[in-house]
């Protein structure tokens, strides 16, 4: 127990030294990157996923909706079929140098965090616009909107209300996800603690602050998606 | 106004609908009835092709509703239809159910009128903001719920409402897009009974203001009231028609006979 108090006086002193500042800008560097790979990779996962799912509900009398449905099952195929990891590194390191293109690596973290994720979220999707009553379309139509309108104005609001909670564990999910991005050198908590070990040759109270940094995020986003689904669900009940 | 060509719809083997022919006028308030399962809904939901007919012909002023190369969505910005489970968006209050379809559909034509004045360099027809399209659908749906006695419902969401007034709102939401023909598949069928006769008002106070309209219903009261024809139909024809009267006190065939022995 001792040793452990004397490690963390010595975590402490790192961040009264001269080098502090430098520290803590890691720190922030490392959280706005999950921040923003998470965000990011969420709202291009929810438009990826939204895309997929309503494909994969369209009628299927023609023949457009038969090809894009294959289309979209070997995208969700591969996305799902493997490691985000190593979707990252394909990407990175194989699919971009292939085109000849170099772009940042949170931006690329970002793009393929949102494909993933567009891979998942088509699912969770998929099952919330089925839940949806039929007849909520056919008003819809009957009113003579569009399929596309009708989707867009009032069976998605609906379903994303009804899959709310999966949407927020899928955000969770890549909150925590964002640990990978260091493979293809990007920073994020993970590489900030881990200089901050290196320097100190001390690993035990740099992880564990992290560790920590992580479950209060989650627990602050869990608390925001029912405060999201509160208000949401307002429009049920009234009031 | 609407004319049905030796129309078929079949669901897999199932044939459903064996050959309809009906020709329905301008004002004219058609009333069908029938045992359950005889098609009836079916028939209704093609003559705005909600269901695809699979042979036969839907003619609408002269537009064959089933031809593919017709803009559907458009053609039924005319025709009404009023479900038997109502169908208000339940993501919106009674107001903006109202006004969506007609905002919508408005601005797209602004937008198709923009562009073809510009091509053409010419503006007879009246541009309206998109500001003043919203502002008029508001009153227009504010006027129409003051009619049906609903005016302190324009904020309330669907889940809030009473299923009468549910469908009241569901008949005016409709009309909101000034249609010149009003579907209703089975109105009050969903209904506690003291619900009937507000929707029913409702309905025949839209008869009176001559609007055409294509009725399904058990109700067979409103049927001799309203009604400028019914047509019977069983197992997927229509068996026999003819003014109420003829229909009701007069039926020819026998199973319209043993229908009417039912539920009358
Ligand atoms: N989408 C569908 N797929 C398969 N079968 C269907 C479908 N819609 C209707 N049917 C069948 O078609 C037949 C006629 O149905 P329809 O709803 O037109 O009858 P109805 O006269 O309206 O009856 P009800 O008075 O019970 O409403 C029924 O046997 C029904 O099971
Ligand atoms: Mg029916």
């Amino acid at each position: 127990m001792g040793s452990f108090a004397r490690k963390f006086q010595k975590f402490i002193e790192l961040f009264q030294g001269s080098s502090a500042d430098a520290y803590i800008s890691e720190i922030l560097t490392g959280l706005q990157n999950t921040a923003k790979i998470a965000v990011v990779g969420l709202l291009i996962g929810i438009v990826i996923g939204t895309l997929i799912a309503t494909v994969r509900v369209l009628p299927k009398y023609k023949k457009l909706p038969k090809v894009l449905n294959g289309i979209c099952s070997v995208y969700v195929g591969f996305f799902r079929g493997t490691p985000m990891v190593v979707q990252l590194l394909l990407f990175y390191f194989v699919a971009l140098p292939l085109m000849g293109v170099n772009i940042p690596s949170v931006t690329v973290a970002c793009i393929v965090f949102g494909m993933n994720s567009g891979a998942y979220i088509s699912e969770i999707m998929r099952s919330g616009i089925l839940s949806v009553d039929p007849g909520q379309m056919e008003g819809g139509r009957a009113m003579g909107l569009s399929f596309g309108t009708t989707m867009i104005k009032i069976v998605i609001p609906q379903a994303v209300k009804n899959i709310l909670p999966t949407l927020g564990n899928e955000f969770i999910t890549l909150v925590k996800e964002t640990s990978i991005v260091s493979f293809i050198g990007a920073t994020d908590l993970y590489v900030a603690f881990r200089k901050i070990g290196t320097a100190t040759y001390e690993f035990m109270i740099p992880y564990l602050v992290m560790a920590v940094i992580y479950i209060v995020l989650v627990l602050v986003i869990s608390l925001l998606v029912k405060l999201m689904e509160r208000s949401l669900r307002k429009s049920d009940r009234g009031r | 106004m609407i004319e049905v060509v030796n129309l078929t719809k079949s669901f897999g083997d199932l044939q459903v609908l064996k050959g309809i022919d009906l020709t329905i006028e301008q004002g004219e308030k058609v009333v069908i009835i029938g045992p359950s399962g005889s098609g009836k809904s079916t028939l209704l939901r093609c003559l705005n092709c909600m269901e695809d007919p699979t042979s036969g012909q839907v003619l609408y002023h002269g537009v064959d509703l089933t031809d593919m190369k017709v803009d559907i969505n458009e053609q039924r910005q005319n025709i009404g239809m009023v479900f038997q489970h109502f169908n208000l968006f339940n993501n919106m209050t009674v107001l903006d159910n109202i006004t969506l379809a007609p905002v919508l559909t408005q601005k797209k034509k602004m937008r198709k009128l923009q562009r073809s004045s510009k091509k053409f360099g010419k503006t007879d027809a009246e541009l309206k903001s998109s500001a003043q399209i919203k502002a008029d659908a508001k009153e227009n749906a504010l006027k129409l719920l003051e009619r049906i006695g609903l005016s302190d419902k324009a904020d309330a969401y669907p889940s809030q409402l009473s299923g009468g007034q549910k469908q009241r709102v569901a008949i005016v939401r409709s009309l909101a897009m000034n249609p010149d023909v009003m579907l209703f598949d089975e109105p009050t069928s969903a209904l506690d009974p003291e619900m009937v006769g507000e929707v029913l008002d409702v309905m025949k106070d839209l008869a009176t203001s001559g609007m055409t309209m294509v009725v399904v219903t058990h109700e067979m009261g409103f049927a001799r009231e309203v009604g400028d024809r019914v047509l019977f139909m069983d197992d997927g024809k229509i068996l026999e028609q003819g003014t109420p009267d003829a229909v009701f006190n007069h039926p020819k065939n026998s199973r319209l006979q043993e229908f009417l022995s039912k539920v009358l």
